[in-house]
């Protein structure tokens, strides 16, 4: 049997440990971080609905803080630990500027844009997919994040956009929205190829005056907001609000939009696809007739 | 002994209200300690895994329940091949100055008692002589002190996309070292994650980790499960070591379902054709072994995430040796005899308490469980041995930086490998308990201060822990208490 002179060494260490440990916790969180739940009142009541699911800010706070601090910061203001290394910058939830939408720009996004947010994270930064999580606890975190600004208890989401169906995949739909690509000056940014070469690129600053760069499609499988067409659908006529990219949702009209997302696809050289499919066999045929994309092009001439 | 002495039904009584008394006390210390909880902590600095924050700015507690214990979304990246899945995950996105090397070691002090072990008497054999000879006699041994453990140097990472790899020199506190893990892994191969190919020496996928758990103590610092092997057996496997193979493996994408099997070679993770990584180890044979292991998860709402699994290894040792120069230089293993262990085990949360529970059954074959030549004939009362047991660990998360952890360990031999043996023979309890708290998770760097009792008892045979200098007790139906108090700064840059 162990001498109890022992067990009661263990617990005066125990007590000692823990008491040092409980005062410096103190110290360091009044000098050094503040408070997750400062300014933000609502942590007890602000809540989430994604389908069936409810999340509650005050579950969410405790995962934000496991998860999300060290880049979004105890204020949530982007600023964490490892912001300074991160580009591009983590989110500041305090501005309530969300890219990934399904409303319209300038308006809050709906609690299932950002549970999508969430669990399929932003392939072209450091935000991983946080699918592992369960469905509660993104629900949770969803919540947690209303709380950072005052916007959330003023204003509702905007309204949803509706898609319609898509169009077919035709030849002339392609050549439509690579029209449409010349025309609203897309290239300015993504370049003549859509490699994120334009002439603009070098110049582009978000919200925050950071460097932007605008989406390379010749290498990527995925795009920040999803990955499917509805998805660039939804990209292009929501914009991304607190970056360079506009809403083109009061420009293009009936099957614009659809004839837009064809062209897209057929940047993406390395995925295969019906658009791929069928431009190059176009291009194989009618290669002479095709105008470049870019100034010349919008000089008329070749 | 204690059992002799007078008056000891007094003296347990007493023992036990102190240890009562005590045992309240830390619990309203842990209580006191984090009164004013979780977010009057230094938030923002909680982060660690120095490797990969480095690399992408996670806090460690993404990644981790508490280092260094993995949580799902850590469990994905690993099986994901150390990768987020985006497009930093190529080793271009890294700063030329960026290394992936972290170091972790524990300067401790630690204390260490095993009773019933064959000791010189008097002490020391001091004045004895031939009428007064030296004694071998039952006695408790004890040592305390400042110490160190030994040292991981981690490398971890990607080579290139889907290209992972591990490199893992650990020493032991005298600083003589060995390849703890060496192995490069080709990942989500056809672009599935269900294929994933690993080469080299690692630990087997294990649903509870011994590698990535949380007790540091030389008693509770093991799985006695992992590594325990029936009395008199020659057999020297241990489902906890690291072993040297090859790995199909695969998993969902939220790693909910998850399997691996793996061919090894039957040398307990042995390099240079031998059976351990150190020098002068005995050569190993040419068979291989086979690992099988599958788990799912599951999301259990509000309560957290749930995992059950099962596993099962099927093996093979030698019974005798090639040699040469006239017996005295074994060459290769030979005579190969079989043992499995097969089992069951969980992760399972309700909230902030997580409960390990993990059962396992082993048996051997009677030639390794005698340690007989098969070439021989076994010796009267030889039979195959079996053992059962598992254990039940739980851990408490007050928050990210503060873990209570518990753990009770039982093996039963079912069947000895000699008739003659006592029933219990070989049979272990074990209790451990143990505090950790991390004031500093930086991005850089980890701390966390760890505080452990843990206590195993053995019978007839020296702890599979304890200090490692424990003998077998006088007799086998003895059982040997083995106790550990441990306070140590465990760190990792």
């Amino acid at each position: 049997m162990i001498s109890s002179k022992f067990v009661a060494a263990f617990a005066l260490g125990s007590i000692a440990l823990l008491s040092v440990g409980a005062g410096v916790s103190r110290a360091q969180s009044h000098v050094d971080t503040p408070d997750p739940s400062l300014g933000t009142p609502s942590v007890n009541t602000e809540e989430s609905h994604i389908g069936n699911l409810t999340g509650h800010a005050l579950e969410g706070k405790h995962l934000y803080r496991r998860y999300c601090i060290g880049c979004h910061g105890p204020a949530g203001d982007g600023n964490g630990m490892n912001a300074q290394w991160i580009d591009p910058k983590p989110r500041d939830f305090t501005e309530a500027t969300f890219k990934c939408r399904s409303t319209p720009t300038g308006t809050l996004p709906t609690d299932q844009d950002l549970y999508n947010a969430i669990t399929r994270g932003f392939v072209t930064t450091n935000m991983p997919s946080w699918r592992p999580l369960t469905e509660q606890q993104r629900a949770d975190l969803v919540a947690f994040v209303k709380t950072w600004s005052p916007r959330w208890a003023k204003e509702k989401p905007g309204d949803v956009l509706v898609i319609p169906a898509e169009t077919p995949v035709t030849i002339e739909s392609i050549l439509h929205g690579r029209e449409l690509f010349q025309k609203l000056e897309c290239w300015k940014c993504h370049g003549p190829a859509g490699h994120g070469d334009g002439p603009s690129a070098g110049t582009l600053t978000d919200s925050k005056d950071n460097p932007i760069r605008p989406y390379n499609f010749s290498t990527g499988t995925r795009f920040m907001c999803g990955e499917t067409n509805q998805d660039l659908y939804r990209i292009f006529m929501t914009g991304l609000d607190g970056s360079p990219m506009p809403s083109f949702h009061d420009t293009l009209q009936g099957n614009d939009p659809w004839d837009l997302v064809h062209f897209l696809r057929t940047l993406q050289v390395s995925l295969p696809s019906k658009e791929n499919d069928l431009w190059r066999s176009y291009v194989a045929s009618h290669g002479k007739d095709i105008k470049p994309i870019g100034p010349d092009a919008a000089n008329g001439g070749q | 002994m204690f059992s002799s002495r007078p008056g000891r039904l007094e003296y347990m009584k007493k023992s036990r209200l102190t240890g009562l008394v005590v045992f309240a006390l830390v619990v309203l210390a842990m209580l006191f300690a984090d009164s004013k909880p979780a977010y009057a902590l230094p938030t923002g600095k909680v982060m660690a895994i120095p490797a990969f924050a480095r690399k992408y700015g996670l806090p460690c507690s993404a990644c981790h329940t508490a280092w260094p214990e993995l949580n799902n979304f850590g469990q994905v990246f690993r099986d994901n091949g150390y990768q987020l899945m985006n497009d930093r995950d190529s080793p271009i996105w890294q700063n030329p100055s960026y290394f992936p090397i972290t170091f972790r070691i524990t300067p401790n002090w630690h204390r260490e008692t095993a009773n019933h072990q064959v000791i010189d008497a008097p002490d020391g054999c001091f004045g004895t002589s031939i009428s007064n000879p030296c004694l071998s006699v039952a006695g408790k041994v004890t040592q305390s002190g400042f110490d160190l453990s030994g040292m991981d140097l981690w490398s971890a990472g990607t080579l290139y996309k889907n290209i992972s790899f591990v490199l893992l020199p650990s020493s032991d506190p005298t600083a003589v070292w060995h390849f703890e893990a060496a192995w490069v892994r080709f990942d989500n191969l056809k672009n599935t994650p269900w294929l994933n190919v690993r080469f080299g020496r690692f630990e087997l996928d294990n649903l509870i980790s011994e590698k990535r758990f949380l007790f540091l103590s030389n008693n509770g610092g093991i799985y006695q499960i992992y590594h325990f092997n029936v009395p008199g057996s020659s057999n020297n496997f241990g489902y906890g070591d690291n072993q040297i193979g090859v790995e199909l493996a695969g998993h969902s994408v939220n790693s909910y379902t998850r399997y691996s099997i793996a061919v090894l070679s039957s040398n307990e993770g042995g390099v240079n054709f031998t059976t351990d990584v150190v020098p002068g180890a005995p050569p190993s044979n040419r068979s291989y072994d086979v690992n099988l292991a599958f788990s799912q998860a599951f999301d259990a709402k509000s309560l957290g995430f749930e995992r059950i699994g099962a596993f099962a290894y099927i093996g093979q040792r030698p019974t005798y040796y090639e040699t040469a120069d006239g017996g005295t230089v074994p060459l290769v293993g030979l005579g190969n005899k079989s043992f499995y262990r097969v089992g069951v085990a969980g992760d399972l949360y309700i909230h902030n308490l997580e409960f390990l529970p993990l059962f396992m059954y082993g048996h051997d074959n009677a030639y390794l469980g005698t340690s007989t030549s098969s070439q021989g004939a076994l010796p009267a009362g030889a039979q195959a041995p079996s053992f059962a047991g598992g254990f039940l660990e739980s851990h408490y998360y007050l928050n990210p930086q503060n873990v209570i952890l518990g753990r009770f360990e039982k093996i039963n031999v079912g069947q000895q490998s000699l008739s003659s043996n006592p029933g219990n023979y070989g049979n272990v309890t074990a209790y451990s308990l143990g505090y950790r708290w991390y004031p500093i998770m930086f991005s850089r760097a980890g701390v966390a201060l760890d505080g452990e009792y843990s206590r195993t008892k053995s019978i007839g045979i020296v702890p599979e822990s304890g200090d490692g200098t424990g003998a077998p007790p006088l007799f086998p139906t003895d059982g040997v208490w083995s106790s550990s108090i441990f306070f140590g700064i465990d760190f990792d840059f």
